[in-house]
């Protein structure tokens, strides 16, 4: 489904920003559009793809996985194989071509467990651009090896202390870098959030995990899967997967939020948890489900996994919600550590503390189904950045 | 006619040109504030910060300002009865300036009926553009209340004129691309972009953004209408903790 001009799934979306960003985001959004419709455009992406981040990534059936959980058989879809270790090269490539485009030298983004970080500080590298990288002091500290590497690729790190100094409180600090260097300067967004045409950019440049996909289970089992599954911080993941299977009436799918330690506004990041202080508002540039208090103050979020530590969610996803298209639950803190041990033990892949709530998900939704069926969850990375926060957890 | 087109129309017919302070609604506490509204009454118009926990549009002074107000569980619905009280006191017009979530959530048909009621005259929401103010914009109008647009030097002429379309009251001209804070110069783009917004309404312009000095409130005098000043009071306000007198005199030394 295609938002309409102005970015709107339905009543989400939009661009909620300060007028001084309206004009450079019709500007993107022109910039862009030309770009998906030119050939020239397409095959540099195509090339970088293929030969530098490492597509076709496989689709993997987990056998020793299955035959735990005792129901559904499991592929993986392995992101975890890309360059730089997760999917979010896929989009980084697509926005770094653009940035060249537009003519802008420097690029700054956002990022919660670095891997979007690390993603835009290896194009900046690649492409000889200038790179400035918010990360929340918080996160710098649980992902500090994605901090090394950023430095290490030549990107700047800026330390943000404000708020809950997580990706909330990056994203803030990359919008008011943007907002006073906007003559010179692209944001680079990482995730399927913030005003439009972000959502639908970001969407596109991932959607290439979900036609893969297709083709692949289709090549391997002769029909489509009955269950796909993906974790959602911002959503570009799981949107990126679902988006080319929309159409697939047949085909179930499951968004996977952090359900954190607990229900309460505060220890958790499942925006689709009305109970728990989700519910429709306007945070960073987009109207979607924002985890707030009674006043709309943004609540504080928890989950062991700084990329789905969020108190907002993609606008697509917030529509494909409350059409009832897709599907939304949560996996515990405790329930994606023992997903992470499980996955390392039984398939020899370590998953990012933010794929093991999949994987989590994926396993106990397999174990419903009988034998015959088949489901396919998105190992969206690979979790050697997380080595030390797990054992930190599991010695606590 | 309303409290903001009288009072610009007021200066006009006096030849002289306006003031706008900004201060954060329970900076440093409820009470302050409206020792403050009363000091600051002299004013064209006053911009009332309703506290938002994610204000990406500001630099640190209102940031900061902002966590104090918040850290005091200052709500949407204080802040109205406030103004309600202070109304009974001071005739200067007061728009509540905030960003779009903490309205939205209030419910917008009831924040308009309900901040009229109370003598609020307008409102300015920082992240809300021309083309998503539309039903908010009809529940302000529905009760004779202002929606205050910005403009900003990126603003295309195409986008003037959607805010010239809407714009009620005055017209806020930011004055540089960036967030919200003490600049030492105000630049050249600001009267350029005011000069641009002239070609297609007859509203007063305001120009905001940086502005902490008398040396630019002159400057910006000479091409505006009126000038904003939000950091450099939020600024003062921080340091001397809420001593209002000391922020009256402050704010008079600006303008002389």
């Amino acid at each position: 489904m295609q938002p309409d001009s102005l970015g709107h799934w339905g009543k989400y979306g939009g661009r909620f920003v300060p007028e001084t960003l309206m004009a450079p985001l019709e500007e993107l959004t022109e910039a862009y559009l030309t770009s998906r419709d030119d050939q020239a455009f397409q095959s540099e992406l195509q090339y970088l793809l293929q030969h530098y981040a490492g597509r076709p990534t496989p689709l993997f059936h987990a056998a020793r996985l299955t035959e735990h959980c005792g129901g559904a058989k499991i592929y993986l879809k392995r992101e975890d194989l890309l360059h730089t270790g997760a999917h979010k090269i896929n989009n980084t490539l697509g926005q770094v071509l653009l940035a060249r485009r537009m003519n802008k030298r420097r690029i700054v983004a956002e990022t919660g467990a670095g891997q979007h970080g690390v993603a835009s500080a290896t194009v900046c590298a690649l492409f000889g651009l200038d790179c400035v990288v918010y990360m929340g002091a918080e996160d710098m500290r649980r992902q500090a090896l994605n901090v090394f590497r950023m430095q290490l690729l030549g990107a700047e790190v800026r330390e943000v202390n404000a708020g809950s100094r997580t990706l909330k409180d990056a994203i803030n600090e990359a919008l008011r870098d943007w907002v006073t260097n906007v003559a010179d300067t692209y944001y680079l967004l990482g995730s399927a959030l913030g005003p439009h045409p972000y959502p639908l950019m970001v969407r596109d440049f991932q959607s290439v995990i979900g036609q893969e996909a297709r083709a692949q289970i289709l090549e391997q089992e002769g029909r489509l899967p009955d269950v796909l599954v993906a974790c959602v911080g911002g959503g570009s993941n799981s949107i990126g997967l679902f988006h080319p299977f929309l159409g697939d009436d047949g085909v179930r799918m499951i968004g996977v939020e952090a359900g954190g330690s607990g229900n309460e506004l505060g220890q958790h990041a499942a925006r689709f948890n009305t109970a728990g202080g989700g519910r429709p508002g306007v945070l960073q540039g987009t109207m979607s489900y924002v985890l707030q208090d009674d006043h709309g103050q943004v609540a504080a979020t928890h989950s062991v996994s700084a990329g789905l530590d969020y108190p907002s969610i993609g606008p697509e996803h917030a529509y494909l919600h409350d059409a009832g298209r897709v599907e939304y639950g949560s996996v515990s803190d405790a329930e994606a550590l023992q997903a992470f041990r499980s996955l390392s033990q039984l398939e020899g892949i370590i998953p990012a503390l933010e794929s093991a709530h999949a994987v989590a998900h994926g396993a106990k939704v397999a174990r419903a189904l009988g034998r015959d069926q088949i489901v396919v969850v998105n190992l969206s990375g690979r979790g050697d950045k997380d080595i030390n926060s797990v054992r930190e957890q599991l010695e606590s | 006619m309303g409290r903001i087109d009288k009072a610009f129309s007021e200066l006009r017919r006096e030849g002289k040109k306006g003031f706008i302070p900004f201060i954060t609604a329970g900076d440093p506490d409820l009470e302050t504030t409206g020792e403050l509204l009363i000091e600051l009454s002299g004013s064209t118009v006053i911009e009332l910060g309703v506290p938002f926990s994610d204000p990406m549009a500001d630099g640190p002074v209102i940031q900061r300002s902002s966590e104090r107000a918040l850290k005091n569980d200052v709500s949407l619905r204080q802040i109205i009865e406030l103004v309600r009280t202070v109304r009974k006191n001071i005739e200067t017009p007061i728009i509540l300036f905030s960003y779009f979530n903490p309205f939205l959530q209030f419910g917008l048909k009831r924040l308009a009926a309900e901040a009229k009621a109370a003598g609020v005259d307008g409102v300015l929401v920082t992240d809300l553009s021309p083309e998503e103010a539309g039903e908010f914009d009809t529940e302000l109008r529905a009760n004779e209340l202002d929606m205050i647009f910005l403009v900003a030097p990126t603003s295309t002429d195409e986008r003037l004129k959607l805010v010239a379309d809407r714009a009620r009251g005055f017209i806020y001209a930011v004055s540089r691309a960036g967030v919200t804070g003490v600049r030492t110069s105000v630049s050249d783009e600001a009267e350029k972009l005011v000069s641009r917004m002239r070609n297609f309404s007859s509203l007063p312009i305001a120009v905001g953004f940086g502005i902490s000095n008398a040396e630019q409130v002159k400057d910006v005098h000479r091409y505006a209408d009126a000038v904003v000043i939000g950091s450099a009071i939020v600024a003062e306000i921080e340091r001397l903790q809420g001593a209002t007198p000391n922020i009256g005199k402050f704010v008079k030394n600006l303008l002389d």
